[in-house]
């Protein structure tokens, strides 16, 4: 009795089960070919000397090769995986902070709220090369918006300072993006907390800091790894701005991928840099997504 | 008893203390600073060209940029590719992500946690990063240069996958039953019963895929070769790239403007429902 009920069960889970893979299938199939195949042949290919020398011969196995050459000579490479990591670790943190002070601005505000959260927000929508065009803009020497003031600011074409300026533009594009999220968490924080600080006679200050950080913890977690994989993302504007240099100063990684895969046809190196990128990507977020209590954003 | 006192009790009205003034002037100055890209780029775009260097004065407002602008380049073709895209992408994600989002939130079946990993990790790993390998998949599909290998890879959403399993979750699954009861097969269901109330997840999704789309760069113009299936963002590059460093900025800032104002007075217009459907897409 309970054996063909445990049957029947089953037989009922495996036709509902062959229905769920029939709606799940077109997803599955074009995740298959666009997510899943690519990181395996990007793996596969990585293996291969296949450039311009190689061309008549076809590709030619050389294990590891191109992983030691990036990692010990490749001078573009530590550049720009050296840049990717300054500018995660400068944009992260600043566009938190600016993010934090413009959601609190923007839920207290009265005079102008409208407008306060349009001009914090609309960056996220603006396409990265019409951001490139409009910060070359600002950025010009002599006849730039800051250009204009001093002849000598000539922001993009010094080694020392065209990441600095990237870095101010990154994070004027997305903390309007990250702002939003806060202004949610704000939301969601009970009000009566603040009374009961301030009956006990806390200042702003520690209010922020016991009540309103701490409480904001799961939207932080949140938008670190957005900002995080953001950073190693954001590539477009170098099209348009510094073709990644003065010197490759300014290069990042994903534009590095760009440069070998199609302006060199260096499909070896690329891959390889493309499995590296892969990996940054997948530490950052799984991170977020194994360890992280999941009732914190599934709930 | 003050009235500071009085406001603390009623918790409506803070103090204004010499600090809060400060932090809400630094606050509104922030807000002008964020603004002023915006306002130059719509500005050089307006004023003469004679003027576009003269970074301060007022000058009466020309459309002549445009008119010039709109000349030298097939914006015409470039606004109708960028829309069909968007079109397509949206089209299919629409349909790919109801299933999927039905499979996930109604139903029990096997392999469902490998599934749902296969669906994360393409929002771990974003589509950017892929361009190299998913070229050569386009390619021997035979559909490099066209618009159909430009939208291929966007046919399916992990993130509009968990926004449909997470409202279609909220639905009492009562009215499914009832619809059961009455002979409705599933797709009749879907259909009736469930599309009317996704709506304002359909329009949160849509106004996110669609400005991805609208704003992609690198992949179309990795995958598009010539210039009458170039996109907005792709064409704008191009016709930026053609003029030097330094030259010419009414030109460029008209043509930014071109690609850029649908979508910002969308969002001039729909701001609430920009903000709240980004917000929305953060909590999956």
């Amino acid at each position: 009795m309970t054996d063909l009920r445990l049957k029947t069960d089953s037989a009922k889970k495996w036709r509902t089960t062959y229905l769920a893979w029939g709606l799940l299938l077109p997803s599955v199939a074009f995740l298959s070919v666009f997510t899943l195949y690519p990181i395996g042949y990007s793996a596969y290919m990585s293996l291969f000397k296949n450039n311009m020398s190689t061309f008549a011969t076809g590709p030619q196995y050389i294990g590891l090769k191109n992983y030691v050459d990036l990692f010990t000579r490749d001078a573009v490479f530590s550049k720009a995986f050296t840049n990717n990591l300054i500018i995660a670790a400068v944009t992260v943190p600043l566009s938190i902070a600016l993010a934090v002070a413009m959601a609190i601005f923007a839920n207290r505000v009265k005079a102008g709220k409208g407008a306060v959260r349009v001009s914090f927000f609309y960056p996220t929508l603006l396409p990265m090369v019409a951001v490139a065009n409009i910060w070359l803009f600002i950025y010009t020497p002599m006849y730039g918006l800051l250009g204009s003031f001093n002849p000598n600011w000539r922001f993009l074409d010094n080694v020392n300072t065209v990441l600095q300026a990237m870095i101010v533009m990154l994070v004027w594009k997305q903390a309007g993006y990250v702002m939003i999220f806060y202004i949610a968490g704000l939301q969601n924080i009970n009000q009566e907390l603040y009374e009961a600080a301030r009956i006990d006679g806390a200042n702003a200050g520690q209010m922020f800091r016991r009540i309103t950080w701490p409480l904001l913890r799961p939207t932080t977690i949140y938008v670190t790894i957005i900002t995080l994989t953001n950073a190693y993302k954001m590539v477009d504007h170098l099209y348009i701005m510094t073709k990644g240099g003065p010197d490759n100063a300014s290069n990042m990684l994903l534009f590095y991928v760009y440069q070998k895969a199609f302006d060199q046809s260096n499909t070896g190196v690329a891959s390889a840099v493309t499995v590296i990128l892969i990996a940054i990507l997948l530490i950052a977020t799984s991170v977020h997504f194994f360890t992280q209590d999941r009732r914190t954003f599934y709930a | 008893m003050t009235t500071a006192a009085r406001s603390e009790k009623t918790g409506s009205v803070s103090r204004w203390t010499f600090g809060r003034v400060m932090a809400y002037l630094f606050m509104y100055l922030l807000a002008a600073l964020c603004a002023i890209p915006l306002v130059w780029l719509v500005r050089t775009a307006f004023i003469p060209e004679a003027f576009a260097l003269d970074l301060f004065g007022l000058h009466w407002p020309t459309l002549n940029n445009f008119a010039r602008v709109w000349n030298a380049a097939p914006w015409g073709a470039y606004y109708l590719n960028t829309l069909l895209i968007v079109l397509g992408v949206l089209a299919s994600q629409f349909v790919t992500i109801t299933l999927a989002g039905y499979a996930f939130a109604r139903l029990d079946f096997h392999l469902k946690n490998t599934l749902f990993v296969l669906f994360l990790t393409q929002i771990m790993i974003a589509a950017d990063v892929l361009i190299l390998p998913n070229y050569k998949t386009i390619s021997s599909f035979g559909l490099s240069n066209t618009l159909l290998g430009a939208m291929l890879p966007f046919f399916a959403s992990a993130m509009g996958t968990f926004l449909m399993r997470q409202t279609i979750k909220t639905i009492p699954y009562e009215l499914e039953e009832a619809a059961k009861i009455d002979g409705s097969s599933l797709m009749g269901t879907l259909v009736r019963i469930y599309l009317p109330l996704l709506v304002p997840t359909f329009i949160a999704h849509g106004l996110i895929a669609a400005s991805y789309q609208w704003n992609n760069f690198l992949w179309p113009l990795i995958v598009i070769n010539s210039v009458a299936k170039r996109p907005l963002t792709v064409g704008l590059a191009i016709f930026a790239q053609s003029y030097e460093t330094g030259a010419q900025w009414s030109d460029v800032c008209s043509a930014t403007f071109l690609v850029v104002a649908p979508l910002m007075l969308l969002f001039l217009v729909f701001q609430k429902r920009f903000i709240e459907s980004f917000a929305y897409s953060g909590i999956k």
